[in-house]
């Protein structure tokens, strides 16, 4: 049995009185009590910015990595060993701007973990500049007169190159957002969850503009049919829909499956030093 | 004394490399020291490479420039390199008849005997093997292990041709070609830098690599990869240079050793992570192949111009490794120990090697296995109450644990952090913590190997070099001194953090580097107020070879 105190750091939070981060920190608490994961089973990753301070506030392992580097860190983490729960933690411009390129890459290699995006779309850290995903025209501390770049789609770039499960949550509802992190935990391959988390101190949308849009894929929706998921992953700005995109259930290779099924199936800690035998009949290829 | 210098030269994808690789390892075969390095440009096909195979009864290892045997498959090979060849050399030729010319019509002999051109480079091979006075046995050893892989056909069909090439330059090399080697009872290793540092790294219990490829460093990952089955490692080709190194850092967090290797371009872009692992002391192992910069440079040719880079490297104060072997064998010695000093001290830990030593083979008797020292240096949890992995103690070296090994929890932080990994902005704590990393250095520094001396009791003038050309400046001082000239030679090849080392006074120091400025001197000069005369200093993309130096040396 675990309970949601296990999970009670003694880090003193640095987060804006108030912020829906505090949701998200909540809702995925209460998603590991669902799964009884103990703290020493988890392995939280994160890179820079307000949102990857969370791993300081949830008692478990953690890497608190460089600003957009949080997925090389938790693919080989993985890989190394597959018996943790990896989750990656990370803001838009963390994952999407500076680790745009490891997004990309991580998706095509379909590691077993879980990537959480909290999508302010501001850099809410370095005080209020565009992030890839700020809208069009959106004013900001740096672009005063609008931004002038279309924003990213990271839904439909996840969907496109293969990511077995899309899903898009919201800060403010903390049961549904729990209830997608156990979905996403439970499944086995790259699970993605953006969440739409309104940054009350620097954002360009109040947190009505957002509750506004925002609606649940409904209940017929067929979360297996990556089209209809590609347009629902384009829909943004008069209404925003969050739930489960697109889920892949059918079996998929996975990072380091190659390596798991011929060499070895298991930690790579357990593999102790090499026999010196080894060494010499390597070297023997040389003589 | 035999001491024969071979240079095959072509254009890319002739497969001059088939033929310098074959009579190398056949004059290995044979009982004899050989090395060999090439010289080639940055395309897949045209151009003029060159391939150098200098074969000795002592052990070389360095590089000879002027040519004993020369042979080119193409118009543009000869006349770029045919100026190597010494008067009194050998010419072996498709066309050309002569005095010391030896005369085979590969081609002809290709078609003819097996019907097809494609076998043209094994009768050169052939034809070489017969020109340098080797038995026909050693190469037929070699061609039946370097083609067993490709089927019957392919290996019968390239004893015929490598055959006929021999039989015939065997013939025409009546009175002509001076050389006899017989066979020695001699087993050597013929292998390069980067082969033996991937096995180093095996050896050294390296489980993880990454890294994305870059000339002259990719041979490491490849030759791991291949033999991953074996070895049981687990590599991965990382979409850039910044995604290697922090897998290889969350790999090594995840509590295996692990490594990235690229050249300067992809170092470059690796320094954040550097930082990285200092600051979350996190054990990793880089490999530097260095070649000529800035930017993309000269991709295919060697230089020393990242010296002073790589033990700038990260930005912030925090302890780190540089090491450059001098050749396979101790590059495979400095690896295990630079994973193992890693480990101990959990500090990134830098490889410098160079296109040269990565690219070139060496000739080795022994790799003195049982030097190599299997020990690991994290905690046992055992013995853990209260983990704090940032403890903060006498040594400075906090006990490390990974992930999932037992019920502590592991918790790093890029930011300034507490005992414990959480981010902290206690300005007086953080005075501790950088004082606690930094205590590290001298404790490290007592491990240091101390540089190589070669001959500096008597010496006046004394040479500083490091990493690869040691071979070629312990050869020049050889050279010098039969000369009457009393030269020595100081050899660094652990570089961060430097010894503590007594210099020879009132001697004239000249650096010996492949850079242009001298960056030896420079750190020398601020860590031991060691002044130098002059740099030999040599920046062409070629490695430093003993006559270069001896030049350099005598003319300024
Ligand atoms: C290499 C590097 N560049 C820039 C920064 C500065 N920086 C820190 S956080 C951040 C943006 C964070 O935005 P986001 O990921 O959206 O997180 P948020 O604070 O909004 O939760 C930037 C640019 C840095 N730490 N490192
Ligand atoms: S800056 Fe914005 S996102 Fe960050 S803690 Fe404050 S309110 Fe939340
Ligand atoms: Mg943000």
């Amino acid at each position: 049995m675990v309970e949601i105190e296990d999970y009670q750091s003694d880090a003193e939070n640095q987060w804006c009185p108030g912020c829906p981060n505090f949701g998200i920190l909540r809702a995925i608490k209460s998603a590991l009590v669902a799964l009884a994961r103990k703290p020493e089973e988890i392995c939280m990753v994160s890179g820079i910015g307000q949102a990857a301070k969370l791993p300081h506030y949830l008692r478990c392992n953690f890497f608190n990595g460089l600003h957009g580097r949080a997925l090389p860190i938790a693919v080989a983490i993985n890989v190394v060993n597959p018996k943790l729960t990896t989750i990656v933690v990370t803001g838009d411009g963390d994952c999407y701007g500076e680790g745009g390129n490891h997004f990309l890459h991580t998706i095509r290699r379909n590691p077993n973990i879980t990537l959480i995006v909290h999508n302010n779309q501001i850099y809410g850290l370095t005080k209020g500049q565009a992030s890839p995903t700020t809208d069009l025209r959106a004013k900001t501390r740096l672009q005063f007169e609008g931004v002038e770049l279309e924003p990213l789609r990271p839904l439909a770039t996840a969907l496109l190159h293969g990511c077995p499960f899309v899903a898009r949550g919201y800060a403010g509802d903390i049961k549904g957002l729990s209830d997608l992190f156990v979905e996403a935990m439970r499944f086995k391959g790259f699970s993605y969850v953006d969440v739409i988390q309104p940054c009350i101190t620097w954002g360009t949308h109040t947190v009505s503009w957002y509750k506004e849009r925002i609606y649940k894929l409904p209940p017929d929706y067929d979360l297996h049919d990556k089209e209809e998921a590609l347009k629902k992953a384009c829909e943004w700005g008069d209404r925003i829909p969050i739930g489960v995109f697109y889920r892949d259930d059918r079996p998929k290779m996975g990072f380091g499956d190659q390596f798991r099924d011929k060499i070895f199936d298991g930690r790579l800690t357990d593999l102790g030093f090499r026999k010196q035998q080894t060494i010499i009949e390597m070297l023997d290829i040389f003589r | 004394m035999i001491d024969i210098n071979v240079v095959v030269s072509g254009a890319a994808g002739q497969g001059i490399q088939t033929i310098g690789y074959i009579i190398a390892k056949t004059a290995s075969e044979a009982g004899y020291n050989a090395f060999s390095w090439q010289d080639y440009e940055s395309r897949i096909r045209g151009g003029s490479n060159s391939y150098r195979i200098r074969v000795s009864e002592d052990p070389a290892n360095s590089p000879l420039v002027k040519a004993d045997i020369f042979i080119a498959l193409d118009e543009k090979s000869k006349a770029k390199y045919r100026p190597l060849l010494k008067e009194d050399g050998i010419l072996v030729d498709e066309q050309e008849t002569g005095e010391r010319i030896i005369t085979v019509p590969f081609v002809d002999i290709a078609q003819s005997e097996l019907g097809d051109k494609l076998f043209v480079n094994t009768v050169a091979a052939g034809a070489l093997t017969a020109v340098m006075g080797i038995a026909w046995e050693s190469l037929k050893e070699v061609i039946l292990e370097e083609f067993s892989g490709k089927g019957d056909v392919i290996v019968s069909k390239n004893l015929t041709a490598a055959a006929e090439g021999y039989k015939f330059a065997r013939n025409s090399c009546e009175g002509i070609c001076p050389w006899v080697l017989p066979r020695r009872e001699q087993k050597h290793y013929l292998i390069s830098g980067n082969e033996a540092l991937a096995l180093g790294a095996a050896a050294g219990r390296c489980r993880f690599i990454a890294a994305y490829p870059m000339t002259p460093s990719t041979g490491i990952i490849t030759f791991l990869s291949k033999y991953k089955e074996r070895l049981k490692i687990f590599t991965e080709q990382a979409e850039d240079e910044i995604a290697a190194v922090n897998m290889a850092i969350g790999a090594s967090y995840a509590g295996v050793r692990a490594m990235t290797a690229s050249s300067g371009g992809g170092f470059a872009l690796m320094v954040e992570g550097i930082s990285l692992a200092g600051m979350t002391e996190t054990p990793v192992v880089i490999v530097l192949a260095q070649r000529p910069a800035p930017a993309t440079g000269l991709p295919t040719r060697t230089e020393q111009g990242d010296l002073l880079f790589a033990i700038n490297a990260g930005h912030g104060e925090f302890p780190k490794l540089v090491f450059a072997p001098s050749d396979p064998k101790d590059a495979f010695h400095k690896i295990v120990r630079a994973f193992n000093l890693a480990e101990k001290y959990q500090i990134p830990a830098i490889i410098l090697t160079d296109q040269h030593l990565a690219d070139s083979y060496f000739t080795l008797d022994d790799f003195e296995l049982d030097k190599v020292i299997n020990r690991s240096y994290l905690a046992n949890p055992d013995e853990i109450a209260n983990y704090k992995r940032y403890q903060l103690n006498e040594s400075g070296i906090s006990p490390m644990l990974y992930p999932g090994q037992s019920h502590h929890l592991v918790c790093c932080d890029s930011d300034e952090h507490d005992e414990y990994g959480h981010i902290t902005e206690d300005l007086e704590l953080r005075k501790r913590m950088v004082k606690k990393r930094l205590r590290k250095t001298e404790l490290l520094r007592k491990e240091i190997v101390p540089p190589e001396e070669k001959d500096i009791s008597d010496a006046t003038d004394v040479f500083l070099s490091w990493g690869s050309s040691r071979n070629a400046v312990f050869e020049a001082v050889d050279r010098l001194r039969e000369n009457g000239a009393r030269v020595g030679a100081i050899h660094f090849t652990e570089l961060l953090p430097l010894p503590e080392y007594e210099f020879p006074r009132d001697v004239n120091y000249y650096t010996v580097e492949s850079n242009a400025t001298g960056q030896l001197g420079r750190l020398l000069r601020s860590e031991y107020g060691i002044s130098v005369k002059r740099a030999i200093a040599r920046y062409d993309g070629l490695p430093l070879d003993h006559m270069y130096i001896m030049e350099g040396f005598v003319n300024g």
